[in-house]
């Protein structure tokens, strides 16, 4: 793992290809002195965190509510996925960089290790002059449990758009906080989503005023750096009526032979006439060929369509973590309202997927779109899970899905499990399916004409997925290509 | 001077099935060689075998090209060396452009032989201009590699990977098939286009037609995964008039 420390840098990918079966580019560690929580979940850890933050005694209360409820919940088995049960008393839930005890009051007073750590991960967190024509980016940058730093603040707080921490937003922007938090998934929603409840650090948190078109885009980057810690981190998006915003998440975490668990929540909420765009780029470290070690990615996200013509897109690109476990949903309540979910999931090697979407149609002429591309490699297994519903209120509900998936090789994977249910008889709902493999002509194909099979394989995937990639905002979509073709290495030989 | 390529006493099959069975060919830098021969006589695996599938057995013989052993490199390798083959059914690959096809390709074989890859401003130009000399519309560019072309459209585009490559050696498997003849002429003026000294061409072809259009140096008859005759461009025209049929009966002694 030292050995990738030292070579990592902005390489490009074929640096990376050569890196001796390391394929893995964010595995290096950052040596940063941390504060932690002892190990082990109980009331007092709760408290702990809570106090730690500073919260006031709403929040605490709402946490323990939460902590009380998981305490009587079970795991939920149902997935198309397989991993030894998991210690929830050996797992330590709080860890922060301890530069960080009092909380930087400016990106200048930011650790510059932790800076550095960024800059390797090519997350620039000082505002530099961007080239002509390229569009900013403002970025939260969340290091284990804490966020370490936001940029482009100052910018945004002009147009009165709020980009923080989650734990700044619940000292400066209270009754926001208050009033959306939990709204979208409730605390008790399901097993993971309730621990989150209960021992969430931090994240980012947004909030796009009335008539605001937001002029850059938003993004996270989270990166999970202790060893043996969790992360748990919740992001709250609020789009006011009539506004706009496009949001970035990335993800990567070292390289270690344990697993480690993330358990995420993510909660959308969008007024009348407003549009989100979320998009993630998950890259946890998956482990390694044999399966040993990677990131256990148990994540809840919904968004809430709340009022009439609110739109909400999540765009998804999975490739790492060992084991995922995700359904970005819309709830279509608001009348007119749409929802739409792209997904690329890769899997590779021991990787196991279990992802889809949930578009549940509540509003009167609601329209969903399902585009899923899955992608398994190796030995791997990747199920898509979705679910479309349409209320008995919901007249003229229309969906659209589309669910393809691409094998490599002949030892691999994949399910489709659609769940549709329509209580409304003028629902239209479309379902289309299709599996197909990478053919040795069309790999013989792109040899002929000097690629070499790597290459081939990663053309011929980004192909498949192109559909989905054109959603991406500019930025992710050039990472997102390269990315399709490094998770791919090694699945053909 | 060496041959650009020396094929001696090439065999090589599928499983336990024999294919090609002593195949002897070697053909100089700036000549045109045309193979003719029946359906299933091995022509289609010649091509395969020269560019590097998978999957067949090479049993004997030897393949030099161009100062290389073929055996010893991989298919991408023998790309990148300048052996080009043009696909008798070329491959769909959805969601990718031709342009894109055609810049990942190019760049390829350009790192493979120690260029600099070309920016895209350059290759835009040089796609432009390489389809427009095959009347192809700028809109083929933007299409997906082969998903709903015409096979004449195919065949073309085939045509325009070659251009854009700049093979030493092109093996054009049957592009003369499933085209009318408007086709078949701007397919021959772009292959013709890219004879030279430099360049040798092996063209595969059932029917004569397409020698009337791109003049061969030499003539080989297939039969039974043999040469089993070669002369001039007359040759063509002989078959033309007497058929196969001598060769079949070739081909059914040997089974
Ligand atoms: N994949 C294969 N497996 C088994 N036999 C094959 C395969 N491909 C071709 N053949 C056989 O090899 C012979 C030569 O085929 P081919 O090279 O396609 O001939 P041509 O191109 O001259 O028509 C035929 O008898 C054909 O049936
Ligand atoms: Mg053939």
């Amino acid at each position: 793992m030292s050995e990738a420390k030292s070579t990592i840098d902005r390489e490009t990918v074929e640096q990376v290809a050569k890196f001796g079966g390391e394929h893995y580019k964010y595995g290096f560690e950052s040596d940063i002195d941390a504060d932690r929580a002892p190990n082990g979940l109980s009331e007092d850890i709760v408290r702990f965190i809570s106090a730690k933050k500073g919260e006031p005694e709403w929040l605490l209360a709402w946490r323990l509510d939460a902590y009380e409820r998981w305490c009587t919940m079970d795991e939920p088995k149902w997935a198309h996925v397989h991993y030894p049960q998991i210690d929830f008393q050996d797992l330590c839930y709080y860890a922060a960089p301890k530069s960080m005890e009092d909380g930087p009051k400016s990106l200048d007073e930011v650790d510059p290790e932790l800076l550095r750590t960024y800059e390797k991960l090519g997350i620039p967190l000082i505002e530099q002059e961007m080239l002509a024509g390229v569009r900013k980016v403002a970025v939260d940058a969340v290091f284990d449990s804490v966020s370490v730093g936001t940029t482009f603040r100052d910018e945004l707080a002009k147009e009165g758009i709020i980009f923080c921490s989650f734990s700044e937003a619940v000292k400066e922007h209270p009754d926001l906080v208050k009033k959306y938090l939990g709204s979208v998934i409730p605390k008790s929603d399901n097993y993971y989503a309730a621990l989150n409840s209960a021992v969430f650090s931090d994240g980012s948190f947004v909030y796009i005023p009335p008539g605001v078109r937001c002029p850059m885009e938003l993004s996270t980057y989270f990166r999970i750096n202790e060893a043996n810690t969790g992360q748990f981190e919740r992001t709250l998006v609020i789009a006011d009526k009539g506004s706009y915003v496009s949001y970035l998440e990335g993800c990567t975490a070292p390289m270690r032979d344990e697993n480690q668990l993330h358990a995420a929540v993510v909660e959308l909420v969008a007024l009348e006439d407003a549009e989100i765009k979320y998009s993630t780029v998950q890259n946890w470290y998956p482990g390694d060929a044999e399966g040993k070690g990677g990131i256990y990615n148990f994540v809840t996200k919904r968004g809430d369509c709340r009022e009439a013509r609110a739109r909400i897109s999540w765009t998804q690109v999975e490739t790492g973590s060992a084991v995922t476990w995700k359904y970005p949903s819309c709830i279509l309540r608001g009348d007119d309202s749409s929802g739409e979910f792209y997904s690329i999931a890769i899997s590779n090697n021991l990787q196991q997927v279990d992802s889809g979407t949930k578009m549940i149609h509540l509003g009167r002429n609601t329209s969903s779109k399902i585009i899923s591309k899955g992608i398994s490699a190796g030995r791997s297994s990747n199920a898509y899970r979705g679910q479309v519903s349409v209320h008995p209120k919901a007249a003229n509900a229309r969906n659209f899905t589309q669910c393809d998936s691409l094998l490599i090789g002949d030892q691999c994977a994949a399910h489709t499990v659609p769940y549709i249910e329509a209580k409304n008889l003028s629902a239209v709902l479309e379902h289309e399916a299709t599996t197909s493999k990478i053919s040795d002509d069309q790999l013989f194909f792109c040899r002929q004409r000097g690629l070499d099979p790597e290459e081939a394989v990663a053309l011929i995937v980004n192909g498949f997925c192109r559909d989905v990639l054109q959603n991406l905002p500019m930025e992710f979509a050039v990472e997102a290509q390269k990315l399709v073709g490094i998770s791919l290495e090694g699945s053909v030989g | 001077m060496s041959a650009l390529l020396e094929i001696s006493n090439l065999q090589a099959g599928i499983g336990d099935k024999a294919i090609l069975k002593g195949l002897d060919l070697t053909i100089q830098a700036g000549e045109v060689h045309a193979i003719m021969g029946p359906n299933g006589s091995g022509k289609s695996t010649l091509s395969y075998v020269l560019s590097g599938k998978d999957g067949y057995d090479i049993t004997g013989g030897s393949m030099q090209f161009d100062g290389h052993d073929l055996a010893d490199l991989q298919a991408e390798e023998r790309a990148i060396a300048g052996l080009f083959l043009a696909f008798q059914y070329p491959l769909e690959i959805p969601g990718v452009t031709n342009m894109t096809f055609l810049k990942t390709a190019l760049n390829a074989v350009r790192r493979g032989r120690g260029e600099d890859e070309m920016d895209a401003a350059s290759f835009l130009r040089l796609a432009r201009e390489k389809s427009r000399a095959l009347g192809m519309d700028d809109d083929m560019l933007k299409r997906q590699l082969n998903v709903g072309f015409s096979g004449g459209e195919k065949k073309r585009n085939e045509i325009l990977q070659m251009a854009m490559l700049e093979p030493k050696l092109a093996i054009l498997d049957e592009t003369d098939s499933g085209l009318d003849i408007d086709a078949l002429k701007i397919v021959a003026e772009g292959v013709n286009a890219q004879r030279s000294p430099e360049r040798g061409m092996l063209v595969i072809t059932h029917y004569q037609r397409l020698l009337d259009f791109i003049k061969p140096d030499v003539v080989h008859v297939m039969a039974n995964g043999r040469i089993v005759r070669s002369g001039g461009p007359e040759l063509a025209l002989e078959l033309e008039k007497s058929g196969y049929a001598d060769y079949r009966g070739n081909e059914a002694a040997h089974a």
